[in-house]
């Protein structure tokens, strides 16, 4: 019997370093990424500050993982959904966060973004499709 | 329905490990499936076979060990995460040359892939945190 | 897709419940337990906030309710109080389960 594919949302809501959530549920994303479900991320709340550029662990002795994020394009995870209203409360834009990519194979290997801005009302439709819910 | 449940907190420090359990309790109670109870983050605590709670307090390692064995639940802890945080059975100690295990009864380490494939198999996961 | 949202954590203490009023929608359920039953006490800062989700429905996990102290007439208006079969029920009835820790 084969099995469908699943839309998975992993959910980010917490700060990177200050807990270990955000390493280890991009852990789980890694891992899942070889089960060829239908994969998307949502940062929100202080899940933003995951992808803000320039993170420089050398002086608090942190693995710095926020290079992960980038080869996250190369294990087809592509859809990186962030709050709009979350970047705005934090003082954020999307210049502060890194430049993530994909390359699609089925456009020539155009270069894509990866993350999607998006409203509240925008991610609750797009939360409401999906098919299983990480929390970390 | 089949169920998989993710513990993302230790034991006493946190409710999460009580609520998962009650859980898992009142859905094979119902007559559902639980197919896998995945522990995550400081979940993988609640695998370690060296707890001494006061006698007059739920032992939930013991307790979690028992419903395995009652119910033949697959009781499943992350090994990246065990790794870190020193919950170590007969293989991981000869891997890692550790002087010890102290995996508890009815729990198994394993890597991610069994709480993803618990993901596309389960018809809800249900993550208790913090 | 009807989602089943659970909160357990206090909403003085973290966003998770106000980060879930603000995803759940019509026709979705919010099971509040540990910490979480706090935002389902009537005259609280919260109070209006779950009032104004329309078409949301509340739940509140008897046990935690009762190990806090807070009685059952002390709720909003609304909220039913379930224990954890009702628990499991309202994760098997809704399609899916949205946890905000």
């Amino acid at each position: 019997m084969s099995e469908s594919i699943k839309k998975f949302m992993y959910l980010n809501r917490r700060a990177p370093y200050g807990t270990i959530y955000a390493w280890e549920s991009l852990e789980v994303v890694l891992i899942g990424a070889a089960f060829d479900q239908d994969v998307s991320l949502a940062f929100l709340d202080d899940g933003v500050f995951q992808l803000v550029d320039g993170q420089d662990t050398s002086d608090s002795d942190i693995k710095n993982f926020s290079s992960t994020y980038k080869a996250l394009g190369d294990y087809d995870v592509t859809k990186l959904y962030v709050e709009k209203e979350s970047l705005e409360e934090r003082g954020l834009t999307l210049d502060d966060l890194m430049p993530l990519t994909w390359e699609d194979e089925d456009d020539d290997w155009a270069e894509k973004d990866s993350i999607r801005l998006v409203s509240r009302a925008e991610l609750a439709d797009i939360m409401d499709e999906q098919d299983v819910h990480f929390s970390f | 329905m089949k169920f998989a449940i993710q513990v993302n907190e230790g034991p006493y420090q946190h409710q999460a490990t009580d609520s998962a359990y009650h859980f898992t309790k009142a859905a094979l109670a119902a007559g559902h499936e639980v197919m896998r109870v995945f522990f995550y983050h400081d979940g993988v605590n609640n695998g370690t076979c060296l707890t001494t709670p006061p006698q007059d307090d739920r032992n939930i390692v013991n307790r979690w060990s028992e419903l395995a064995k009652a119910h033949d639940l697959d009781l499943v802890v992350c090994v990246a995460a065990a790794q870190r945080r020193g919950i170590v059975d007969e293989g991981e100690m000869q891997r890692n040359s550790k002087s010890a295990q102290n995996i508890a009864d009815g729990f198994r380490i394993s890597g991610l892939g069994q709480l993803i494939e618990a993901g596309v198999q389960s018809d809800r996961l249900v993550v208790f945190g913090d | 897709m009807s989602t089943l949202h659970t909160v357990n954590k206090s909403p003085f203490e973290k966003s998770s419940m106000a980060s879930c009023l603000r995803y759940a929608k019509e026709g979705h359920s919010v099971l509040m337990y540990e910490d979480g039953v706090y935002a389902a006490v009537k005259g609280t800062a919260v109070a209006d906030k779950l009032k104004a989700a329309s078409g949301v429905k509340f739940y509140a996990l008897g046990s935690d309710l009762k190990s806090r102290g807070i009685a059952e007439d002390k709720l909003l208006e609304g909220v039913e109080v379930v224990d954890y079969s009702g628990f499991v029920n309202l994760a098997a009835e809704n399609d899916k389960v949205q946890a905000w820790v």
